[in-house]
């Protein structure tokens, strides 16, 4: 029969949908780079006021070593001489830094003597970001006293996943996506603290500022 | 009572260390009432903590860029140099590079979430790398075929290399399992868009492989769907991937596509018994006037079948909404803080733990785990009519009869993986493996079909 002719009307038909797919693909892609024109992409980030230190961080990351890691607001520290951070609660009866006194399972805390003052010892404590493994039990630790350790995901490690593994096993909703040029979050008290040093004109203050999620 | 006694102590000692502090030093006025005040040193600056950047964009577009070419390579490989053989390297390549060495992340499966997540939330700013990724693929299949699944999806790869003793599926199996996908695809879009999760990157079941690791229950899964491989050819492309049933849509209508033969088909049915994918069909019989009135007769049937097919699952899907709002983590929440406020949970959970440290409300949560509960009845309903609208359309195209002369790979079903290649004497006359085809037929057969015939669709002759 007049087989050419729907050979015809079919290529006509597929020519047709073809475009519209095309033109289609082309209003989405535009129309979510539009969104991105608005705003910058987003990040996964750990909101430190929600998290509870459950230690999922650690085991739930795709990487082989996830890539939350504990970090400190020094200007929430209180420099104590018996960290509860550092040590575990069995270890502040003794002033040893024996491991099985230490809290960190990979000894990333580093504790540095700072000064002595009327009768009490202070001492800084720093972490090494290359041995934490975000396990979290020295924010759980510091909890007792100040919660000046915490968690964030690094962006440096971090590979941006579709759905971050954490953030489906974090039981505490702690884990937001964030714009990705403020990709940190500080803990709500340490940003107060850290917006007054800005405004002393404090340089450091200011960068860490800018580079943190300050909204809600 | 170990944990209080130790609470105890950590108390005592806040309090012990607290007069020690605040007798010894001048408190910092920035400090807050409830917190421990940083102490002032002598010559001892409070550092600031620092974080690192971003990692750098180099990676994504480096990432977009293979996607981009390999795209090419695979099109250039199916459709012009007709070689099986750079198809299953290139194969092997992408299944090196985006399934092991970037752990299946990004992919376009998964993408198909990120895209539907924010279309529906405009918070949610998706980044280019995976919209380049979500839409490459769509438009080279919209020109080339399915070449992304015959030779860039990391996920084809692995079952590609697999698909070593497949077994023919039953039509009949073939066509309803394939509706999974379109099912799996609307309930990740309604997932995705409704913040519950990302379910195909969840279950995916390769990702354990790529990532060297995964609970028991996605290495048991993956296994079994590895081990189906070898008898069925590519199960989850076929029956599962969310993403393969977009492409089957777009296959349809795409401008070139791998054809099989290279020119006259000979009809030896060699490359639909080597197709593992059930994706090469026969040329159709002629009809008696009998069976063409009954085939229209069905046509018609299914036509008016699929409204009645849509409402009925509509209704069907709206009685889904409390199950699936239980895939929200804040409605399995609001379970379990319900059960313990009735005395019934044993255990409390970590995450009503977390809650009941977060100072929300209990009838907060429930207002809104019900309101979400609301929510999941409306998206049940348009999940069940989607799944209706599926079904219809396949019974209305099943009834939609077409005419065939020769032996050719289905539209929609034939991922280009080339195999038919490797086996079509008329191909092997064209590469001139063999001077006749004769030669390349089992014993004794000899060509039956119409020798000379042009073919329809998609070939010139
Ligand atoms: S981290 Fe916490 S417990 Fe440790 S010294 Fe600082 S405030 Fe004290
Ligand atoms: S205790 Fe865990 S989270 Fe804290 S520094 Fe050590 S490894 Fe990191
Ligand atoms: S997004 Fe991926 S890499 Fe980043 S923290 Fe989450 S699981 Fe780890
Ligand atoms: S999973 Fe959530 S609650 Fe647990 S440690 Fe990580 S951020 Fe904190
Ligand atoms: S290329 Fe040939 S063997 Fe491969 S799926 Fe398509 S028809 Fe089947």
């Amino acid at each position: 029969m007049n087989g050419e002719k729907q050979t015809d009307r079919r290529g006509f038909l597929a020519d047709g949908a073809r475009v519209a797919g095309v033109v289609s693909a082309g209003v989405l892609g535009g129309f979510l780079a539009g969104r991105r024109g608005q705003a910058e992409e987003n990040r996964w980030q750990i909101d430190p006021d929600k998290c509870v230190g459950c230690g999922n961080c650690a085991t739930h990351c795709v990487l082989d070593e996830s890539a939350v890691k504990c970090v400190q607001c020094f200007d929430m520290c209180g420099f104590c001489n018996r960290c509860t951070g550092y040590y575990t609660l069995d270890g502040l009866d003794s002033r040893d830094t024996a491991a099985e006194d230490l809290l960190c399972p990979t000894e990333a805390i580093i504790r540095t003597f700072v000064e002595g003052k009327a009768g009490q010892n202070f001492y800084e404590y720093t972490i090494d970001t290359d041995a934490c493994i975000g396990c979290a039990l020295c924010v759980k630790g510091c909890a007792l006293m100040n919660g000046s350790l915490y968690l964030q995901v690094m962006q440096d490690r971090c590979v941006n996943c579709n759905e971050c593994a954490i953030a489906v096993a974090c039981p505490s909703d702690a884990f937001v996506n964030v714009s990705s040029d403020k990709p940190y979050r500080l803990k709500r008290v340490a940003l107060g603290v850290m917006r007054q040093k800005a405004g002393k004109a404090d340089k450091a203050a200011q960068k860490l500022i800018d580079q943190v999620q300050a909204d809600e | 009572m170990n944990r209080i006694l130790r609470l105890s102590v950590a108390a005592a000692l806040v309090a012990a260390l607290m007069s020690g502090v605040l007798t010894g030093s001048v408190m910092a006025d920035e400090s807050q009432d409830l917190m421990f005040p940083v102490p002032e040193f002598s010559d001892h600056p409070i550092p600031t903590a620092s974080v690192p950047e971003v990692q750098g964009e180099v990676a994504a577009v480096l990432d977009v860029a293979i996607l981009f070419v390999a795209l090419c390579l695979a099109s250039y490989f199916t459709l012009v140099s007709r070689s099986r053989r750079n198809v299953l390297l290139l194969t092997i390549a992408s299944l090196l590079w985006f399934g092991f060495w970037r752990q299946g992340c990004v992919c376009p499966i998964g993408a198909t979430q990120n895209v539907a997540l924010a279309i529906f939330d405009p918070t949610y700013v998706v980044p280019l790398t995976v919209v380049a990724f979500f839409i490459l693929p769509l438009v080279f299949t919209l020109f080339f075929g399915r070449t992304f699944c015959a030779s860039v999806c990391p996920l084809g790869a692995m079952q590609e290399l697999l698909a070593v003793r497949s077994v023919k599926v039953p039509r009949w199996l073939d066509h309803s399992l394939g509706l999974v996908a379109y099912i799996y695809l609307g309930a990740a879009v309604i997932f995705a868009a409704t913040k519950t999760g990302f379910i195909i990157c969840r279950y995916d079941p390769f990702i354990p492989f790529f990532r060297l690791g995964a609970n028991t229950d996605m290495l048991l899964f993956g296994s079994c769907v590895l081990l189906i491989s070898v008898f069925v050819g590519r199960p989850y492309c076929r029956y599962l991937c969310p993403y393969g049933a977009i492409l089957r849509v777009l296959s349809c209508f795409s401008k070139w596509r791998l054809s099989i033969p290279p020119d006259t088909c000979i009809n030896c049915q060699l490359c639909e018994d080597v197709c593992p994918y059930g994706a090469i069909h026969p040329p159709t019989v002629t009809q008696s006037p009998q069976r063409r009135r009954k085939g229209k007769r069905q046509f018609v049937i299914a036509l008016l079948a699929a409204p009645v097919v849509v409402a009925v699952f509509w209704w069907l899907g709206t009685a889904l909404g409390v199950p699936l709002s239980q895939w929200h983590p804040e409605s399995r929440l609001a379970e379990q803080v319900r059960l313990e406020e009735l005395g019934v949970a044993e255990t409390t959970t970590e995450a009503s733990d977390a809650f009941r440290g977060s100072g929300r409300s209990v009838q907060e949560l429930y207002q809104s785990a019900l309101a979400r509960r609301d929510d999941f009845v409306t998206l049940g309903g348009l999940l069940g009519a989607w799944t209706g609208l599926v079904i219809g359309f396949k019974l209305i195209h099943l009834s939609a009869r077409r005419r065939r002369d020769d032996y050719q790979a289905d539209r929609a079903g034939c991922v280009s993986c080339g195999r038919c290649y490797w086996y079509c004497p008329v191909e092997k006359v064209r590469l001139g493996l063999i001077s006749d085809v004769s030669e390349a037929l089992p014993d004794g057969q000899m060509p039956n079909g119409p020798l000379v015939q042009l073919t329809v669709g998609g070939k010139e002759s």
